[in-house]
Order: structure tokens, then C-alpha cells, then sequence
């Protein structure tokens, strides 16, 4: 679904990370791991195609790409309703209700408020119905668990199952508090490249 | 869906691309252009004195603007030089841009500051001109006002360079900025000419008027020569003092500055 | 999917995106005014600047309103795309693999709704204040509806390359200003021209073959320029 080979990315002319290489299939977990700076984050944003790679291959054979950021791209000025609408009709995805993914998520208690209101965890669980909302097959996910409880902790992990199990393909950056419990999984070690 | 891909490691016929190409290797580009750097410094200075020489002592006085008229002899090579950098520093944004060459950014970029200062000689020998010809520093012309607007678009593309932290994000915003100035450009200079008839503005012109006499012809096509070498000598050699700057932990500038230095 | 049904979600994306982001505006109704209130507020300083001869304000009418308008409109430009890039939003749409170029477009004319069309509906006021001759006043509407929609056009390409930045404001006006020359050198004249009872129609032309180019070119340079500012 998504394989890199020799992905570099350079900033104020140093590798960030050193050669990025693998090849992930549908029903696979891709974890990337490393400690603070080595990249993770600018791996997901090259992967997302937000960032261009100094130098190497990216292919990309997946129906739909989604991704959670440290930036949520939540507007503070609309409901939780009202965001992920807005987030259909601009997708034009047209599974489940908004309605039904905001319960499955937690959220139904403040769906029709303004989204300021909300707490971080609050705010990452209307990103994660963001997630469903884009029925994509390709998930890519820097950090899901910062901010969350134990209850949405676990909710990230059997919205993940599920979405791996349906065939679906995922990319997760984590520093390694937490681990997700899937077969399918590959951990990748990122390494800085300042350390070469 | 497909991400865009890297462009770099495909391999490439074309000889114009293979010269870009080889161009885009740093110590290559170091040493190629050492080569020629003191004989543009040199040859700008002979044609430069030569020049002036001639344009300032041998040639005749106008028999309109008396003396005055050789300020035309820097007057009109700067004024030449300061559209003649943007359209390199465009074509060359555009080739930085579209295949990602960090050296072309550079060159692009070390472009504009050479154009700004041709663009505010040209100003500033238009303006000591126009005292003894209009009475007067400043007068709304056509030529000046198109210069002042190419001057802001110079100083805007340099301000963004500078504004921006990561060099290579930087370069190629400017870059980008350099280009939809280079669309907007004509479209500013015919509607400022157009402007200037509409409003009556002066008409006598530094170049207008009197035809010119071979005696005064020749300098001024010498100082436009001695203003390309200028341009190519200060650009490669700025150029090629950004290169050391950017690669400063690589290996190829120990090297450099082991030789320099030992 | 085939060609017909890209097309009807292209679509469908652009106008979901104009109605949230005028929605977006109206949930923010105060700072909606801003730029209007501004553009009133530096009209009224030239009568005062120069005094109230009627005669010496009608003359200098078309540029002043024009140049008040110049500078509401850089005002407004910032909010075009700054919440988008600060929230996370616009890293949303890059990966939704709609293209960039038809996203910057329905964030332009979403702008120009917002903050160009108020501009336009209050020109008969700013006429009013500076005297302006009656016979000129709808070329003076006609100018700023054809025009400043090229001032958002042009303008996007400038924030996009500004956004990343946290002063980004102050280096717009000196990106922006300069590739705004020409639009104001042919409203104003055309305007005049009206005044003067001459023919004006050549200018609206002009305007208007500079609407039509810079909605072909502008929103393109903007999408390059906010994928340069992401990265």
C-alpha cells in the first residue's frame, strides 16, 4: 500500500533521519519508533506528502490517506457536529452518520458544542472521528495517545484493530509509553541523523 | 493516488540538464567558478576604466544637456543591468524550483541584492540627472517610477529570503516570488509608461532626443560590457561564499579551508 | 471513479469549503467588521488632512478610495489562510488529495465575499464623503467589483508565502503593494476619465482581462506557495 525506499529529508542541509525503508501492506501496522527529535514527526509529514523528501521514492497505492497530527485541524469556531460535516461533504465520503461516529468516540455529550470548548482529550477523540469519517485506507498517526485517558487509549486501539482487520494500513509514530496489540506489526526504529 | 517522487536519482540524456546537473555538485561548482572569477574581476575593471575614460574625458559634451549627459554613461548600463539580473534571477528561480538544484537557488538568490543595488545606482544617477535637466531631484518619469517598483519587488524578494529560517524553505519561497514578479513586470511597466503619458508627466528622456554620436556610443556599450562581468564575477563570487556557509560540516569545505589555510 | 464523478466532488469540496469558511467569518462577526471600519476611518482622514474643499477632494477621490481600499484589502488578507495553517486545517486538505489549487481558489473567493464585497457596497458612502461626481460614481462601483477581487487573487499568492512567519503582516505589504501598481493606475483612471465625461470603457476592459488572468494564474502560485510554507 505504501513503501518508501532511501526517503531522506534534509533541514539546514542535515539528514533528519537516516534512509527511511519498508514496504507496508493492507492489514499491516507500520510503529515507528525513536526518542525525542529523531524524526518521527517529519517522517509521517514526508509520508503524508505535506513535506517533499530531499531524496528517495514514495509509492503510494492506497484509496485515501488520512492523518492526526500534533496540529488536530479542528476549527474552534464550529461544533463537534459541524466540523466533522464539513469534513464529509469536503471528502465526500458518505458511510455512517456523523451522529453514530461521534458516540463511537465519546463525544455525543458535546457534539453541538463549539469545539474551543473542549478539552485536549476531547479534541483528539473528535480528531480520531475524523479518522472514520475519511473511510481511508492508509492511517497515518503521529502521537494518537498524547493527551488521552486510559478509556480513549484503549478506544484508539480497537478503532486501529478494526480498521486493520477491514484491510486497512497504518503508519503510527508513538515514543513508546504505549503499544498497540496487532499481529500485523512492524516496528521501526528511526534513527536521528545527526547520530551518523 | 500517487506522491510525487523524487526526481533525483533518475538518470538524464539531455546535455543541458546533464551540465545543470553537474553544475549541482557543490566542489564541483566551487572550483569551476574559481577558475573564472579573478578574470571577470579583471576584465570588469580594464572595460570599466576604459570606459569611463572614454565616456567621461574623449567623449564630446551633448549640445542639449551640455555635461550632464554622461551620467547617462552609468545611468543606462545599470538601468540595463537591473531588468537584465531579475530576467536571470526568474529563469533561474524557475529551473531552482522545478528541478530542486540547491546551487541554482543560490545563484538565484545572490541575484537580487546585485539587482537591487543596479536598480538603486540607476535611481540614484536618474535623480542627480534630473537636478540640472528638470530643476529638480525627483520627477514622477516613467523609467524612474517602473525602477522604484522594481526596486520594492527586488527588496521584497530579498526580505522573504531573509525572513525565512530553513535556507532552502527560504529560497524557495523567494524563488517562487521572483517568478509572479516576472509576470507582473511587464504589466507594471507598460501601465506606469501609460500612466505617465496620461498625466502629462516629463517628456525629455535621458535616451531620447538627440541622436547619438558614435564617440558617445562606444563607452556606453563598454560599460554595459564591463557591467555583465561585474554581475557574473560578484555573483559567482557570493555564491560561492554561500556554498561554504551552507556546507560548512561537509567534507569538501575542510578540504577547501585546509588547503586555504595550510 | 470516472471523470464525472471527480468532478461533481471537486465541486462539492469547493462550495462545502466556501459555506464553512463564510460561516466561520459570520461565528466571528466582530472582526468581520474590522476592515470595513478601517477602510471609513482612513477615508475620512484625507478631508481632514487636506481640507474640506469639495472641489480638491472629488479630484483626488478615485485615488484615495482606491488606495483606502488598497489597504483594507492587505488588512484582510492575513486571516485568508493564517487559522487554517495555525490549526492544522490546511495540512487536512493537502492530504485529502483534492488539489491545492482549487482549495486556495474557494478560500479566495470566500475572502472576497467576506472582506472584498463589503468594500464595494460601501463605496457609494466614501463617494459621498469625497465629493465624488455623481456620473462617476457607478464606473467607481464597477472599478472596485472587478477589481478587488484581483487584489484577493494576487494578495493569497503573498500570504501564502508569508504564512509561515509570525510578522508575516509587515513583509506582506511590501510583497503585495508593488504587484498592485497596475490595478490601481487603470481603476483610478478609469474613474477620472468618468469624471472628466471621457470614454472610460477601455479601462474596464483592462480590469477585466486582469480579473480573468489572475483568477487562471493567481490561485495556482498560491497553492506552490503554501506547499512551500508547510514544509
Amino acid at each position: 500500500m505504501l513503501s518508501a525506499s532511501q526517503i531522506v529529508f534534509e533541514r539546514y542541509f542535515e539528514p533528519v533521519f537516516e534512509p527511511v525503508n519498508f514496504d507496508l501492506k493492507s492489514g499491516e501496522l507500520l510503529l515507528v519508533t525513536g526518542a525525542n527529535g529523531c524524526g518521527k514527526t517529519t517522517l509521517i509529514r514526508v509520508l503524508a506528502g505535506i513535506l517533499h523528501p530531499t531524496s528517495g521514492q514514495l509509492d503510494l497505492k492506497a484509496a485515501g490517506m488520512a492523518y492526526v497530527g500534533h496540529y488536530l485541524g479542528i476549527k474552534d469556531d464550529l461544533s463537534v457536529v459541524e466540523n466533522l460535516r464539513f469534513m464529509r461533504d469536503f471528502l465526500g465520503t458518505s458511510g455512517t452518520s456523523c451522529e453514530q461516529l461521534i458516540s463511537q468516540v465519546g463525544l455525543t455529550r458535546v457534539a453541538e458544542q463549539q469545539a474551543r470548548t473542549l478539552s485536549a482529550g476531547q479534541r483528539k477523540r473528535c480528531a480520531l472521528a475524523r479518522l472514520l469519517v475519511s473511510e481511508a485506507q492508509l492511517w497515518l498517526l503521529d502521537e494518537p495517545y498524547s493527551n488521552l485517558d486510559q478509556e480513549g487509549v484503549e478506544l484508539v486501539d480497537i478503532l486501529l484493530n478494526r480498521h486493520l482487520d477491514a484491510g486497512g494500513a497504518c503508519v503510527l509514530a508513538t515514543h513508546g509509553a504505549h503499544r498497540p496489540q496487532w499481529a500485523g506489526t512492524t516496528d521501526y526504529h528511526l534513527v536521528s541523523g545527526a547520530a551518523a | 493516488m500517487n506522491v510525487e517522487t523524487a526526481k533525483t536519482n533518475k538518470p538524464r540524456k539531455n546535455a543541458f540538464v546533464m551540465f545543470i546537473h553537474k553544475m549541482g555538485s557543490p566542489p564541483w561548482f566551487y572550483n569551476f567558478t574559481g577558475k573564472f572569477i579573478p578574470w571577470f574581476w579583471a576584465i570588469f575593471i580594464v572595460l570599466t576604466v576604459w570606459g569611463l575614460y572614454l565616456g567621461l574625458v574623449k567623449a564630446p559634451a551633448d549640445y542639449l544637456q551640455g555635461e550632464s549627459f554622461r551620467i547617462l554613461y552609468i545611468h543606462v548600463p545599470a538601468a540595463w543591468m537591473s531588468l537584465l539580473i531579475y530576467i536571470s534571477m526568474a529563469i533561474m528561480a524557475f529551473i531552482a524550483l522545478v528541478w530542486r538544484i540547491r546551487i541554482v537557488e543560490i545563484l538565484a538568490m545572490t541575484s537580487a541584492p546585485i539587482g537591487a543595488a543596479f536598480t538603486i545606482v540607476t535611481l540614484a544617477a536618474g535623480s542627480l540627472w534630473g537636478r540640472p535637466t528638470w530643476g529638480t531631484y525627483w520627477v514622477w518619469d516613467a523609467r524612474l517610477t517602473s525602477e522604484l517598483v522594481l526596486l520594492f519587488i527586488y527588496l521584497g524578494i530579498i526580505g522573504l529570503y531573509n525572513a525565512i529560517d530553513e535556507p532552502r524553505k527560504a529560497a524557495r519561497a523567494a524563488c517562487l516570488l521572483a517568478l509572479v514578479g516576472a509576470v507582473n513586470l511587464p504589466i507594471i511597466h507598460y501601465s506606469v509608461k501609460w500612466w505617465n503619458t496620461l498625466h502629462q508627466g516629463s517628456s525629455i528622456s535621458l535616451m531620447g532626443g538627440s541622436s547619438i554620436d558614435t564617440s558617445m556610443l562606444w563607452p556606453l556599450l563598454i560599460m554595459a560590457v564591463a557591467t555583465k562581468f561585474y554581475y557574473g564575477a560578484n555573483l559567482l563570487t557570493r555564491a560561492r561564499v554561500k556554498l561554504l556557509e551552507q556546507d560548512i560540516r561537509k567534507a569538501w569545505v575542510r578540504e577547501v579551508l585546509k588547503e586555504k589555510n595550510g | 471513479m470516472s471523470g464525472q464523478a471527480v468532478n461533481a466532488s471537486l465541486s462539492r469540496a469547493f462550495f462545502a469549503l466556501v459555506r464553512r469558511d463564510i460561516l466561520l467569518a459570520f461565528r466571528r462577526r466582530t472582526e468581520l467588521l474590522f476592515p470595513v471600519i478601517f477602510l471609513m476611518v482612513v477615508v475620512s482622514l484625507f478631508p481632514l488632512g487636506i481640507g474640506p474643499g469639495p472641489q480638491l477632494l472629488a479630484r483626488i477621490a478615485p485615488g484615495v478610495i482606491w488606495i483606502a481600499a488598497l489597504l483594507a484589502t492587505v488588512i484582510s488578507l492575513d486571516a485568508l489562510f493564517r487559522s487554517d495553517f495555525e490549526d492544522g486545517t490546511l495540512e487536512q486538505f493537502v492530504i485529502s488529495g483534492h488539489p491545492l489549487t482549487l482549495i486556495a481558489l474557494a478560500k479566495i473567493l470566500s475572502h472576497w465575499l467576506v472582506a472584498g464585497l463589503p468594500i464595494v457596497l460601501l463605496s457609494p458612502l466614501l463617494a459621498l464623503w469625497m465629493n465624488l461626481p455623481g456620473e462617476s460614481l457607478g464606473v467607481m462601483i464597477l472599478t472596485l467589483a472587478i477589481g478587488t477581487p484581483i487584489l484577493s487573487l494576487i494578495g493569497s499568492i503573498g500570504v501564502g508565502l508569508t504564512i509561515s512567519l509570525k510578522r508575516g503582516g509587515q513583509l506582506l505589504s511590501l510583497l503585495v503593494f508593488p504587484l498592485y501598481v497596475p490595478i490601481l493606475i487603470i481603476a483610478t483612471a478609469a474613474v477620472m476619465a468618468a469624471s472628466d465625461s471621457l470614454p472610460y470603457t477601455q479601462f474596464l476592459g483592462l480590469l477585466t482581462a486582469g480579473l480573468i488572468t489572475s483568477v487562471t494564474l493567481a490561485p495556482f502560485a498560491a497553492a506552490a506557495a503554501l506547499k512551500i510554507s508547510l514544509s
